[in-house]
């Protein structure tokens, strides 16, 4: 079976980003981009499924502008085996994302899709939600565990109570959270070889797409900040300031 | 019009996360129903009629929702979906399962996990593992919300809202059940708790991890953890504080043994009373903490377990 893996270009996880001055969002010049890690993730457990023999290919699909292709190049050094970007310059909300996902899947035909349960710079965790909703397919979000069996998938969920387990009906849509598989790192015959690994490129425009944002964003702003308090050497003066602050 | 908040529950018990989402639907849209998904659910349905400001709560009482799985709740709200000019969830595992699945089929975008109401159409939520806040207002037409519960007070108790019964919806038969490993603790739930106490990978193992929970059953405090402390596998990953984890804003937040990581800090930053406890004086934690005992925590933790006791606690 085929497998498409859903990756997206962000600012790196270590980096603290800045709001900028104007308030029109954040500061991403001179800013390290690198895969949401949440879909390396993702990449990581298709590449699984496809040295278990279970899956045939692995495809990597990356909506964003030409330097997503860098992201997508990640995947292939990771093992997968090709590649679509989907070029659009500006920030892709995802209800379009998912309708451009569907598109390619229904082109590509995949029995799994999967990508991270959320992307680190909007935060929205929907994207896998609505692909499968627009696909008429059943989901395993916030995966901890995957077993295929047969017609079916058995994916350990991470809920707020603990883990959940569902057997969803292939095809279907699978989100990764963070213990679900420790990504690799490539090694560099591998990112060699990934330099000669198609990318096809292509434009929402393809796929029938809209991608102008239909919510419009008035301002960013920078969180109310905290400021460090006071620093105290025993127990007794930690409990008293507890106690001064009305906490205890 | 009105708004439809879909309940969290567990069949008996309703979730403090519905009172806290009524809250913001009533700054959405009024009045306010409550939908009620679930399998001999019908003492959740008694509680949300309480709530006040709910007008209507429709319980849908079918085996078919015994575990309110993504797939069957979709065709069901969407079944009600044209009565209300918005719908909204609490941002907890489940409604983030459920509910951009209802936005896709609306063809609506979804605001996801918002702080603040600032119109009925405008919304401040946090990006970048709320290192940013985004004031965004949605298009015209349905509006499809998740809520982060800890930004919105739950609504107290007085109302007597009516309660309708209504069909299951069609059963996609995408997805079934197959088991769950839930946590089990007598403390209270990590969301909801006035005090939540926190371990780290300074705490080493699982073993000392146990350290904690004198202190927290003295206090009645939640037990919660980083993702470090997660992933090296001292607790199960309900205890994750965190952007990608639990987020909660207690009266105290004490964090033990917790450097203070971006994405831990954007799970707890909006507590009233942050505490830490590290050994490392420069530890990120600091720079957040209200006060900051700078100490071994394998010698603080138990004198502070004795000094609580002398407190009376």
């Amino acid at each position: 079976m085929k497998v498409l893996v859903a990756v997206k270009r962000v600012v790196d996880a270590n980096f603290r980003v800045r709001v900028k001055a104007d308030g029109t969002g954040v500061e991403l010049d001179n800013v390290k981009l690198a895969m949401n890690p949440f879909d390396e993730i993702a990449v990581e457990e298709a590449v699984r499924l496809k040295e278990k023999g279970k899956a045939s290919e692995v495809i990597a699909v990356s909506i964003g502008p030409a330097q997503a292709s860098e992201t997508i190049r990640t995947a292939l050094a990771m093992g997968a085996d090709r590649g679509i970007l989907v070029k659009s310059d500006g920030a892709v909300e995802p209800l379009a994302v998912a309708k451009i996902l569907k598109a390619i899947v229904e082109a590509e035909k995949p029995e799994l899709v999967i990508t991270g349960k959320q992307a680190i710079d909007s935060d929205a965790n929907q994207t896998g939600q609505m692909l499968a909703a627009l696909l008429g397919w059943g989901q395993g979000t916030f995966a901890h565990k995957l077993e295929l069996d047969g017609g079916a998938a058995k994916i350990t969920r991470e809920v707020d109570g603990g883990l959940e387990t569902v057997e969803v009906k292939l095809p279907a849509v699978m989100t990764t959270d963070l213990r679900l598989n420790e990504p690799r790192y490539a090694s560099l015959p591998n990112i060699m070889k990934a330099k000669k690994k198609p990318i096809e490129e292509k434009t929402p425009a393809d796929y029938g797409v809209d991608v102008a944002p239909r919510f419009k964003v008035l301002k960013v702003t920078e969180p109310p900040r905290r400021t460090a308090g006071v620093k105290v050497k025993t127990v007794a003066e930690f409990l008293g300031k507890l106690k001064e602050l009305g906490a205890l | 019009m009105a708004a439809l908040v879909i309940a969290e529950h567990d069949n008996k018990t309703l979730n403090d996360a519905t009172a806290r989402t009524v809250t913001a639907a009533l700054a959405v849209s009024a009045p306010v129903h409550v939908l009620v998904a679930g399998q001999n659910c019908a003492a959740v349905a008694d509680q949300a009629a309480k709530l006040a400001g709910v007008e209507k709560v429709l319980v849908a009482d079918d085996a078919l929702y015994a575990h309110r799985l993504a797939e069957t709740m979709e065709t069901l709200i969407l079944s009600v979906a044209d009565k209300y000019d918005a719908i909204l969830a609490p941002a907890t595992t489940a409604g983030k399962n459920y509910l951009p699945r209802v936005a896709a089929k609306l063809d609506v975008p979804q605001v996801s996990e918002i702080l603040k109401v600032i119109a009925p159409d405008t919304f401040e939520r946090p990006i970048y593992a709320g290192n940013a806040i985004e004031t965004l207002t949605a298009p015209a037409g349905k509006k499809v919300i998740t809520v982060r519960t800890t930004a919105f007070k739950p609504a107290g108790d007085g109302g007597s809202a009516t309660v309708e019964k209504i069909a299951a919806a069609a059963d996609p038969g995408l997805a079934k059940f197959a088991g769950e490993e839930l946590s089990k603790s007598e403390r209270p739930e990590l969301t909801s708790a006035k005090i939540v106490i926190s371990g780290g990978r300074g705490l080493g193992s699982a073993e000392n991890f146990k350290l904690l929970d004198p202190i927290a059953d003295k206090l009645h405090a939640a037990v919660g953890a980083s993702r470090a402390a997660v992933d090296a596998g001292y607790v199960p990953n309900d205890y994750q504080v965190g952007q990608t984890g639990k987020v909660v804003a207690p009266e105290l937040y004490l964090a033990v043994g917790i450097s203070g990581a971006i994405q831990h800090l954007a799970g707890m930053k909006d507590s009233k009373v942050i505490a830490a406890i590290n050994k490392d004086e420069d530890a990120p934690i600091f720079q957040v903490a209200d006060v900051g005992l700078v100490a071994d925590l394998f010698k603080a933790l138990p004198e502070m377990n004795q000094e609580l006791g002398k407190l009376g606690y």
